[in-house]
């Protein structure tokens, strides 16, 4: 569990399970984000992806939320 | 989402007249999306409801009464949000009812399996008011899953009454109408939770309260209003000098003490985007912390089941072709199934046309009346009845057990990268679906798509999924054209194909129009997507039947139905009126007919689809008549018949390519336009919605004309 080993959440493999450290994006992406509990140290799990790649599947605190890559490309997370 | 009620004529009631009324209990129903609410919502008010809109806004709140304790409770349907800090209008609609609506109580609504992230929003209305009953839906889902909430916990935690239940059943019901009467009526004593923020934005609040807790004058919570005020939250500013009348940033002492803790604020390293950010993360490290204490897992891996069917309905290989198979499954149902129903009540309305007739002649009616309102009128009427209302009956039926089963959210989850790709929102999928019922309930249930540049496009483009006033028409086409009246067995596919391929083009036309309006006139970047995957549940299938039939199928009929009457006047008029010995309606045909001829079409078939402006289900109707030149609508027979009539009438495979296609895309209906009038609040909108289907429609049947003549095979 070490901060600077940042990676982008849509970067973890499926199934793997990820702590939310850093939130980069602004406005109104932001608020929706911590809306569905996406806040500092929650747990994020990668379910699966969609027939297409994208978006994927997460599990954030006992709900299933599916998000484009280029949102999940913006929480920064630590394995 | 749904074409519930919801859906239907919004009119402009104030939220306050109920509110004014004596003797009768107003209370907000609130809670996050699919958690069940519309469940808890019917169970509590029967079929007595009615919607109206938020003043000034397009959000509507669906209202509905019950009786307890003879007292009569008005409750109010605010929209599923999963917060109340307002960033979409749904939450502004849902926040002002709160704050200035005066409910007497407010029902929150969770989800026993997702208690933790429910929480969330209960902890934000009890920032806002404490007169709050919290009732966990699904209790059965989660016992099924080895949840295990301590309810007595919950409510000693959270400081209002919990009750568990299980809306679908009924379950627990009496016990949150007893709750909310004790609540409303103040003989149960609450103590809202409150939450503890970072002690920076907590001193701060606490040293603006004393200024703010003078101008409300106890109209609202104090210390929340103070941390709105701090958040620079202007739209709730706004909304609070509306609904009544305080002015605080006006307010000279408030605005210094404003000015002062802002500046202390900034000083400790707090500004605008952090302030959020800690009052959200205290707000939602709460609502963990009291889930914690409160719910047990008793199988960790209680969800496996939901992501095990997930990993089969959204898999790479099969998730598609499963959902283009349900699909079909779907139509094919509603094809077979609806044909003889259809001629049940066609001769059922035949017999009582003679019995209509003779009562009129029996009263001595002129002929001419007899024929406008026999002929005219209840034809035409009982035409569009026998047409649609099997069809439907079946459909939104099935329609409501995808929705109710929760398959409906993965369909948007399996398509959004197309979505994404034509710059628009995979719920648009969801939109799409909605619009196979009806096109105005699809434009209308394009809010729940949050980000106003790709609602835009979703209400524009949903006219291009064929609504169920167009299925009948394509239907019968495919059938008559395609095989299966002649042959049995296999055959039967075969329309089932064309028509799931005529769907085919059209959400091809959908995204390939969504991508042309968000390159042009409707520039920018797709916004964000966020889609929750709600966990599946067991549909009551006699409550769908029940309620597919009285909110869906009786709603879109009886608009249909009064469209089609006055409609029905006016086309046996044009049939019956005569200029220089043609009738009127030939005329407007014969001066169609060389443009008509150009798209693959006759002017008659022209001219009926500009006659269903009111409503598309009376398209195929029209043609009949004026095939017959009976000067009124055919009773409808068989479909072997009316492909005969058709036939006779130099309908070709060409002409039937080019009437689905122009069925498909040509002008939304009447009803349809309205809506997007009014949901876009825009002319230009509402113009472009018009024109944009109808142009594609003509260039597609130009262009399939011109190569059927080419290789000369019309």
């Amino acid at each position: 569990m070490q901060n600077h080993n940042l990676i982008p959440l849509c970067e973890i493999p499926i199934g793997s399970s990820a702590r939310v450290k850093k939130l980069n994006t602004k406005g109104g992406t932001r608020r929706r984000m911590l809306d569905l509990g996406i806040i500092l140290n929650t747990e994020v799990k990668a379910l699966q992806k969609s027939p297409s790649g994208d978006p994927t599947a997460y599990q954030v605190r006992g709900a299933v939320i599916a998000l484009r890559d280029e949102d999940a490309s913006e929480i920064m997370v630590s394995v | 989402m749904g074409l519930s009620v919801e859906a239907s004529e919004l009119n402009e009631n104030s939220a306050y007249e109920i509110i004014n009324s004596a003797n009768n209990y107003v209370i907000t129903l609130s809670g996050n999306p699919n958690v069940g609410k519309s469940t808890i919502f019917n169970s509590l008010t029967g079929m007595k409801q009615h919607t109206g809109n938020w003043p000034g806004k397009t959000v509507a709140t669906a209202r509905g009464e019950y009786q307890y304790d003879d007292k009569t409770f008005t409750l109010v349907d605010v929209p599923g949000t999963y917060s109340m800090m307002a960033s979409s209008i749904e939450e502004e609609v849902a926040r002002n009812f709160i704050c200035f609506g005066k409910p007497h109580a407010t029902i929150i609504v969770v989800d026993a399996t997702c208690l933790e992230r429910n929480l969330n929003l209960v902890l934000q209305i009890l920032e806002i008011s404490s007169k709050v009953v919290v009732c966990v839906n699904l209790i059965d889902e989660a016992q099924r899953k080895k949840i295990k909430i301590d309810l007595k916990e919950l409510s000693k935690c959270l400081g209002v009454p919990v009750i568990s239940s299980n809306a679908r059943c009924g379950k627990g019901l009496d016990e949150l109408k007893a709750a909310v009467f004790g609540v409303a009526e103040g003989y149960i004593k609450t103590k809202p939770y409150r939450v503890t923020y970072n002690s920076i934005l907590q001193e701060s609040a606490d040293r603006l309260k004393a200024y703010v807790e003078e101008a409300l004058k106890g109209s609202l919570n104090s210390r929340w209003v103070s941390l709105k005020l701090l958040e620079g939250d202007t739209s709730f500013l706004e909304d609070l000098k509306i609904n009544t009348g305080i002015n605080l940033t006006d307010d000279p002492n408030i605005h210094a003490a404003l000015e002062e803790e802002k500046s202390a604020l900034i000083k400790n390293g707090v500004d605008d985007d952090n302030f959020r950010d800690m009052l959200v993360t205290s707000i939602v490290s709460e609502a963990s912390y009291i889930a914690e204490k409160t719910v047990i897992f008793e199988n960790s891996k209680y969800n496996e089941v939901d992501r095990k069917i997930d990993r089969i309905v959204s898999s790479k290989i099969f998730g598609i072709p499963i959902m283009l198979g349900l699909l079909a499954v779907v139509f094919w149902i509603t094809i077979t199934g609806a044909n003889y129903p259809s001629e049940l009540i066609a001769s059922f309305f035949s017999w009582l046309e003679t019995k209509f007739s003779s009562f009129f002649i029996y009263l001595g009616a002129p002929i001419w009346l007899h024929d406008m309102i026999v002929l005219g009128i209840y034809r035409t009427l009982a035409w569009v009845i026998s047409v649609m209302l099997p069809p439907m009956a079946i459909f939104f039926p099935l329609f409501t057990l995808l929705e109710d089963l929760g398959y409906l959210p993965r369909v948007a989850f399996n398509l959004d990268n197309f979505f994404k790709k034509a710059c628009a929102h995979g719920k648009q999928s969801l939109t799409m679906c909605m619009g196979f019922g009806c096109n105005a309930a699809g434009v209308i249930g394009c809010r729940i798509i949050d980000s106003p540049r790709e609602r835009l496009i979703a209400i524009i483009t949903n006219n291009f999924v064929p609504c169920n006033g167009r299925f009948p028409t394509l239907i019968a086409i495919a059938i008559i054209f395609y095989g299966g009246v002649k042959k049995g067995g296999f055959a039967a596919i075969i329309p089932v194909v064309v028509v799931t391929g005529i769907i085919l083009i059209g959400i091809v036309m959908t995204l390939l129009m969504s991508k042309l309006l968000s390159k042009t006139v409707l520039k920018g970047l797709p916004s964000s997507f966020t889609l929750e995957l709600p966990p599946y549940r067991k549909p009551q299938v006699g409550k769908i039947i029940v309620r597919s039939i009285f909110d869906r199928t009786l709603f879109v009929l009886g608009r249909a139905v009064s469209i089609a009457a006055p409609a029905g006047l006016i086309i046996w008029i044009m049939a019956n009126v005569e200029v220089g010995q043609i009738s009127i309606l030939d005329q407007c045909a014969s001066f169609l007919e060389p443009f008509a001829h150009l798209i693959g079409m006759d002017g008659y078939i022209l001219m009926a689809f500009i006659l269903g402006f009111p409503a598309n289900e009376i398209v195929l109707p029209i043609i009949l008549m004026s095939y017959t030149s009976a000067g009124s609508i055919l009773e409808y027979e068989s479909l072997a018949k009316l492909g005969g009539l058709l036939t006779s009438n130099g309908w070709t495979g060409l002409t039937a390519i080019c009437v689905m296609l122009f069925s498909l895309m040509h002008f939304p209906c009447g009803t349809t336009l309205w809506s997007i009038k009014k949901e876009t609040g825009s002319m230009r909108w509402t113009v472009l919605s018009f024109v944009l289907p109808t142009v594609m429609g003509i260039t597609a049947c130009l262009i399939v004309t011109g190569i059927f003549r080419l290789f000369g095979w019309a």
